[in-house]
């Protein structure tokens, strides 16, 4: 069968599969609609939070992004797992305790303010709009590579499908789908990985094939990468530090605070049964991340070496171009991947020297996507590939889109508006706003904006700035107040907005960027896409000074946190 | 309340220790410590490379369960345990 009939075959089988599950997910309430019911059990929900966290970015960007940046994509590695473990100690057995729908929901009752759960609203629906527009990105050009089909048809077809399950079941049928989703993108991610391990080191579990020898011979995977990048002038991979040391460490830990305030992860806790399970959901969430997550950095070293071996097959013999392999045709053809021949010798160097480097584009998107080819593997696993991408990009768009209709129908309509409105006519706004949100999010899919690739920063800065400290605060800080949770907001998103606005320009537009793009401007060295931490702390220092200086929280406040803290009588708490 | 109290503070103590952890494998030995640590190889890994890109994730892991486990013991320690049904 040929490479084009498979893709559509295996593809059209898990799309077939989705829709299926819909059909048998129906949500018929409010609560079946925000949260699954309740009734979901913590080792499914970690696989569910799973494939909703991992997005696009992770299945087909970040392995490629480690490979160019060596140790310094440790940031992601240990930025976007380091997470979960603030959030099954800080966050989720507590909100879980609470018992309500959303995130603006605790900050509304926590702060007793109308005022902070339009913030948290605002703050929410920014990070998630920003942040699923890179996912109807990704949707279209998956389709576009592996089905042939031009961009906007492949992002019309996942728009249907994620409407199909989304309007229709909700939480619940978001969660059941993003189980088999996880399933999928999971086998796409290990098996390449697992067959590479295997042809270049003999081992066949990818984690142990990074420490390994190269196949017949002494010489240590890495060790024989860190040399062969020198030879070619670049920094070694292993010891290659992300600018400077400061600016790793900031970048992990507003990495780790995003990750841990990102609304469409954190409702995820809220459809376990117990506070028990939401603390070992996180875990199993973390299992099910870890899986990919240590298999990322076998694929970048490998994928990165194979590249090179593919150029460069021994020292000083190079890839002769009108013999080079179909593989690199394909990316050729996509403009993803360029070659120059400045020389004129034929063949192709790759050299860290700009002026002598004749592989003149290589995506780093390209390295996930283009390593079952690079390393010959048969048509299905160059098709589960395909099919991987798209699960992992659809599942993190109906997450994020279930926590933007949520707060717009939930937190707007029935909290702030219209509280009148009665189960069924909530239901009904829930479903127009997913289906409002679809609609918006394939516009911005079409036409992205300019800013989009600055945003995800901004995505994890807001959350890290604004929604984490506010909802640890409230847990963890029984005096904190109404007005020192809205300063510590608006100081934290304020701080971090200005930051990224004076490097990266206001609303991103280039030319009104007042310190331009310029390292020796940041603040000590740190990069704006790594501010969200120092955000966090202005956000914290805000909210303790200014509710020193005012009132204490009213005595049901205390009571509520003092009852949140304790796990007894959760049971009662979701059916308010 | 004091029975809430003293299960709280055993909880924030519980807390730290863990994020303590948590940041000496991630932080200290990922980042802070990488250079040294890197003169330390383990097979093909250099150390600190190593809890960079495998050993943080896999410690993080544990740390939740730890966690998960300590703190139903300490529910029910301190009767404030969900009803099982």
């Amino acid at each position: 069968m040929s490479l084009q009939a498979m893709t559509y075959l295996v593809v059209g089988l898990t799309f077939a599969l989705y829709i299926g599950i819909a059909v048998w997910a129906r949500a018929s309430t409010t609560k079946d609609f925000y949260v699954a019911g309740g009734g979901v059990h913590p080792i499914a929900n970690g696989m569910a939070t799973a494939a909703d966290w991992m997005s696009a970015a992770s299945f087909i960007s970040m392995a490629g992004l480690i490979a160019f940046m060596g140790y310094g994509g440790s940031v992601f590695l240990m930025g976007w797992t380091g997470g979960y473990v603030l959030l099954a100690m800080l966050l989720a057995p507590y909100l879980r305790k609470f018992g309500k729908f959303t995130v603006p929901e605790f900050i509304g009752d926590r702060y007793y303010s109308k005022g902070a759960r339009i913030v948290a609203v605002l703050c929410l629906i920014i990070a998630s709009v920003t942040y699923v527009i890179g996912q109807m990105k990704g949707i279209g050009v998956a389709f576009s590579r592996f089905l042939e089909v031009p961009y906007d048809i492949g992002l019309l077809i996942g728009m249907a499908i994620v409407f199909i399950y989304a309007v229709m079941g909700g939480m619940k049928g978001i969660t059941y789908t993003q189980i088999a989703q996880y399933c999928v993108l999971i086998l796409a991610y290990t098996i390449p990985a697992i067959f590479i391990s295997i042809s270049l080191t003999g081992n066949p579990i990818p984690q142990l094939g990074l420490g390994s020898t190269m196949s017949g011979s002494e010489v240590f995977l890495l060790d024989r990468l860190d040399q062969v990048l020198r030879d070619l002038g670049f920094l070694e991979y292993t010891t290659n530090v992300r600018l400077s040391l400061t600016n790793m460490f900031m970048y992990t830990l507003s990495l780790m605070i995003g990750t841990a305030g990102l609304p469409h992860v954190i409702i995820r806790f809220f459809t376990v049964p117990k506070v028990k399970d939401a603390r070992s959901s996180a875990g199993w969430a973390l299992v099910f991340i870890a899986i990919l997550y240590t298999t990322a950095p076998s694929v970048a070293a490998m994928a990165r070496l194979n590249l090179i071996n593919t150029i460069e097959p021994a020292p000083g013999e190079y890839m002769v171009y009108e013999q080079r392999p179909d593989w690199v045709k394909n990316w050729e053809a996509t403009g993803l991947l360029a070659f120059e021949d400045k020389n004129g010798d034929g063949m192709i160097q790759y050299s860290a020297d700009a002026a002598t480097n004749e592989m003149v584009k290589v995506d780093r998107d390209i390295m996930v996507l283009a390593n079952p080819e690079i390393a010959g593997l048969p048509n299905w696993v160059i098709a589960l590939v395909a099919a991987g991408g798209l699960a992992a990009a659809l599942s993190t768009a109906a997450g994020l889109l279930l926590a933007i209709s949520s707060a717009i129908s939930h937190d707007l309509l029935k909290g702030v508006f219209k509280p009148e409105i009665t189960e069924q006519q909530e239901l009904l706004a829930s479903r127009v706003a997913m289906a409002g949100a679809i609609v918006l999010a394939g516009y911005l899919g079409f036409n992205p904006p300019d800013f989009a690739a600055g945003t995800v920063a901004l995505a994890f800065g807001l959350a890290a700035s604004s929604i984490f400290p506010a909802l640890m605060m409230g847990i963890f800080y029984k005096r904190m107040n109404k007005e020192g949770a809205i300063a510590g907001m608006l100081v934290g998103i304020g701080v971090t907005l200005f930051y990224v606005f004076q490097h990266k320009g206001i609303m991103f537009i280039a030319s009104t960027s007042y310190l331009g793009d310029m390292s020796e401007n940041w603040f000590l060295g740190i990069e704006p896409n790594a501010f969200g931490a120092v955000g966090a702390m202005f956000n914290f220092a805000a909210a303790l000074i200014v509710s020193r200086l005012t009132a204490p929280p009213p005595e049901h406040i205390q009571h509520l946190v003092e009852d949140i803290r304790v796990p007894h009588g959760s049971r009662a708490a979701i059916d308010h | 309340m004091s029975k809430n109290s003293s299960y709280w503070s055993a909880n924030l103590r519980v807390v730290a220790f863990c994020l303590a952890i948590w940041f000496i494998v991630s932080y200290l030995f990922g980042i802070i410590l990488v250079e040294p640590l890197n003169n330390i190889q383990i097979g093909g890994y250099k150390l600190g490379f190593w809890f960079a890109q495998q050993g943080s994730i896999y410690v993080f892991v544990a740390l939740i369960f730890f966690y998960a486990r300590y703190m139903g013991k300490l529910d029910k320690e301190h009767n404030v345990h969900e009803d099982d049904e």
